[in-house]
């Protein structure tokens, strides 16, 4: 039985990188007792994979894990010894049961909605500035990765935006393909507003990942059933 | 929850988790309701600090409390210590982030010598003075234990006190006595004067040195007569209902000990003569194997960690071995788990424990031999035969293993060049072992003889207290007449050797057996620069290099002088219970080649006896 659960990571808890997550909730499967299954072969390991990995520094109320059981877990159950046993910068938000053959959390990310606030400088009439910068034709960037360096249009990556005095709320296309982190937005927005922006005055925070069904954007979480 | 560091720098820095606290079983105490607030420092990296077992009992023997809150303290890596000390911000304890100078006080463990520098970090970092005598009433009490206790002298200048011996004994009093003194105002003085009466304890400002003309130590006395001459080692004899830290922090990143820690015994039968902690620990002392199993199956659960390790000096001589064992593969079975058992001898019985535990294809098998020929062993008292060795690598070899590690010294005392040549030659011999034994068809390549060395360190309260050092150039001559007849042995090919650097051994050497004089040779080392000295990619010579002549002193006076019996040493102000006498003999009975009997087979009269247990009086 495969099992999803979403969960969140804020506070001081966002330094810890992406490896160091995965370790975290390999032993917080033992510590709970939660009835993780093993691979086989000469060093079993249990499987569990992760959606997206998060920037060192962002915080999330939208990170996803998905696990299988040998048996079932009454989602409430696990849900309050999960608890328990995390600390509580990592909450385990849900734990629903994945429908036959879904596909893994990370294979089905499509999007991703990100709160990014701008602790320090605020930029006077954020609101008509985003407007602007968004309605641009084209809004070209470089891309940088480990391997390449590549202009990119950024505005077909953009889902949707929004925003307050201080604070922007961004969907952006994510997953194996046209990744589009949240800093490259900002550094790309940024620029247009002629700031520059060390990483640290922002404070990003990942609101939720999305699949698509039907042409439509679905949470994570929103694929399972709560096992009852 | 607060930090003390801004995102800015946790941004900047490598690893930025080292310095947020907050892990699973991380003690936390509302700081209003304590009387006692205890920083408990390792001074090295996180991912070092939080690997050592004795930390973490004293973390847990004193949050015990319900009057102290102990916390944790480890050195920030020299990037951070850039940016604290550009931008002013005090060092911070990882559970509160309060800064340590607020603290009552700042326990430092003292866990190998090259660690003197980052203790003066840390002072520095927090911002309390570096010297004990320029500290006043608010300053925490700074106080060092560990191994490296058992001679403090040379770090003297910096601590209020020291505590010498096991933790686990001796600290309440300590913490009851700073309590009482602060309830009728306290007065520094008068509270480590009062503290260096308990058992144990050493308070080095009320104690006084003079020297003689050639340099060695004339007189080492109290200055008041209510203190004592002698300090007693102190040392827990019921290690089966001592505090033990079930509830082991589990750290978010990965540290060097990623695995629940389960110490079985104390103290060693053994007796190697270079061994420090085959001495200091004396008497062997073992843990009821039923406690042990109950404490394996609490520090699994409560950390969630998918690897145990047991501890100890020499696990095969835990009597009650098997029996463990067996539980812990019953436990893996159900639970997947996986164990790791250093220090075990190789013998039928540990093989087979081997090939359950581990992939035989992955694992390599380690012999620490110390020495190449049976004439060396015997010096050293390593009570391990060439038959040993080569039967062990027998079973090994039949048994699919193809790798083995050994482990040498190079510079131990009356060493000759023959002695050093036997080293290739016992490499040699096991791969030779390996071919006449596997049928060519049935190897899978070559065998993997893998050969370190290190340079002999003499250590205080070891027989060889007394011994000259090697000097460096001497050490690396030997290293390579060593790896040159390496290349002359029939199975070369097959023969790897790997050789340590010479230059921090000596110093090692200088502090281990140095004096208080050496105090301002290590604050000057550390105000040039000398940081994690430990550590191959940021240790520096220069610094040291110029501390000596700029304190006007002879490091070749510490190391490179053989020691008169007669002479006063630095330590023997402290007693481990093992007599100066019987370290004499032993070396007597070195220069003799003579090996003396372990524990187990016959008492040697040490002089351990006289705490009133262990392995001294199980008959």
């Amino acid at each position: 039985m495969r099992v999803r659960m979403k969960f969140s990571k804020t506070g001081s808890v966002k330094y810890i990188g992406h490896l160091d997550i995965m370790r975290y909730f390999q032993k917080l499967m033992r510590r709970s007792g939660i009835p993780i299954a093993y691979s086989a072969g000469m060093s079993p390991h249990q499987i569990m994979s992760f959606a997206l990995p998060l920037g060192i520094g962002d915080e999330s109320l939208g990170e996803y894990a998905d696990i299988e059981l040998t048996r079932s877990v009454i989602s409430t159950e696990a849900l309050n010894i999960l608890d328990a046993q995390s600390v509580p910068g990592i909450k385990i938000l849900s734990f629903k049961m994945l429908p036959d053959g879904a596909l893994n959390a990370m294979a089905s990310v499509e999007a991703a909605d990100y709160e990014i606030v701008l602790q320090n400088n605020r930029i006077p009439d954020l609101a008509s500035k985003l407007s602007s910068f968004m309605e641009q034709e084209q809004i070209l960037t470089i891309k940088k990765t480990k391997k390449s360096e590549r202009e990119i249009d950024l505005k077909q990556f953009v889902f949707h935006y929004e925003s307050t005095d201080d604070t922007i709320l961004v969907r952006l296309k994510c997953g194996s393909v046209d990744n589009t982190k949240p800093e490259l937005f900002m550094d790309t927005f940024l620029a247009y507003c002629g700031l520059s922006c060390s990483d640290s005055d922002l404070l990003i925070r990942r609101i939720v990942l999305y699949t698509v069904v039907n042409d439509t954007f679905v949470s994570l979480d929103d694929i399972g059933e709560n096992i009852g | 929850m607060k930090l003390a560091l801004p995102d800015r720098i946790l941004l900047q820095v490598e690893k930025p988790a080292r310095y947020i606290g907050g892990e699973i079983n991380a003690v936390y105490k509302d700081a209003g309701t304590i009387d006692i607030r205890f920083a408990m420092c390792f001074p090295d990296l996180y991912e070092i600090g939080m690997s050592h077992l004795g930390i973490q009992i004293i973390y847990e023997m004193l949050n015990n409390r319900e009057d102290v809150w102990c916390e944790r303290v480890y050195s920030p890596w020299i990037d951070l210590h850039k940016i604290m000390k550009e931008e002013k911000i005090p060092l911070f304890a990882l559970e509160s982030q309060d800064p340590v100078r607020d603290f009552d006080f700042l326990g430092i463990t003292l866990q190998y010598e090259m660690c003197y520098t980052n203790v003066l970090q840390i002072l520095d970092l927090s911002g309390i003075p570096l010297l004990a005598k320029e500290r006043g009433n608010n300053d925490p009490i700074v106080i060092g234990g560990g191994p490296c206790a058992y001679n403090p002298e040379p770090i003297a200048d910096f601590f209020d006190l020291f505590y010498i011996g096991e933790a686990e004994t001796g600290y309440a009093a300590l913490l009851d006595l700073y309590k009482a003194h602060k309830k009728n105002g306290f007065d520094r003085t008068s509270f480590l004067h009062e503290a260096g009466k308990l058992p144990g304890i050493y308070a080095p400002s009320l104690y006084q040195t003079s020297y003689a003309e050639d340099g060695t130590i004339a007189s080492f006395r109290p200055l008041y007569d209510d203190l004592p001459g002698k300090i007693r080692k102190e040392i827990c004899m019921d290690l089966t209902n001592a505090v033990y830290p079930k509830k082991q922090i589990v750290p978010f990143i990965r540290v060097t000990q990623d695995r629940s820690v389960l110490e079985i015994q104390r103290g060693c039968i053994r007796g190697c003569r270079f061994c420090q902690a085959g001495m200091i620990y004396r008497p062997l002392r073992e843990r009821d194997v039923n406690k042990l199993k109950s404490l394996a199956d609490a520090m699994l659960k409560d950390s969630g960690n998918e690897e145990i390790s047991l501890s100890s000096l020499s696990s095969s001589d835990y009597s009650a071995l098997p029996e463990l064992v067996d539980y812990l593969m019953e436990c893996a079975e159900r639970q997947r788990l996986n164990i790791s058992l250093p220090s075990l001898r190789i013998d039928a019985f540990s093989l087979d424990v081997m090939s359950k535990v581990q992939d035989i294809r992955k694992s390599s098998l380690t012999f620490a031999p110390e020495a190449g020929s049976q004439r060396m062993r015997n010096v050293i008292n390593k009570g391990l035969t060439e038959e040993n060795i080569l039967n062990g690598s027998k079973e090994a070899f039949l048994g699919g293993w193809t790798r083995v590690k050994l482990y040498f010294m190079l510079g131990l005392p009356t060493e000759t060049e023959e002695d050093l040549y036997a080293i290739p030659q016992l490499c040699n011999e096991i791969a030779k072992l390996y071919y006449e034994l596997i049928p060519k068809e049935e190897r899978k390549g070559r065998v993997q003889i893998v050969a370190s060395s290190s340079f002999f360190v003499p250590k205080p309260f070891t027989p060889f207290q007394w011994v000259a050092m090697d000097r460096a150039e001497d050490f690396i001559k030997k290293a390579e007449f060593v790896n040159r007849s390496m290349h002359e042995m029939l199975n070369a090919r097959s023969i790897k050797y790997n050789w340590h650097e010479a230059d921090v051994s000596v110093l090692e050497g200088i502090l281990a057996r140095g004096d208080r004089r050496l105090s301002d040779v290590i604050l000057y080392a550390y105000e040039h620069g000398a940081l994690f000295d430990a550590w191959t990619e940021t240790f520096s010579r220069k610094p040291w290099d110029d501390a000596f002549p700029a304190c006007k002193i002879d490091p070749d006076f510490y190391v490179h002088r053989n020691r008169d019996p007669e002479e006063i040493l630095p330590w023997d102000f402290i007693e481990i219970g093992v007599s100066r006498e019987f370290l004499l003999k032993e070396w007597e009975r070195a220069k003799e080649e003579l090996v003396t009997p372990n524990c187990r087979e016959q008492c040697n009269g040490c002089g351990a006896a006289v705490f009133g247990g262990g392995i001294c009086h199980a008959r």
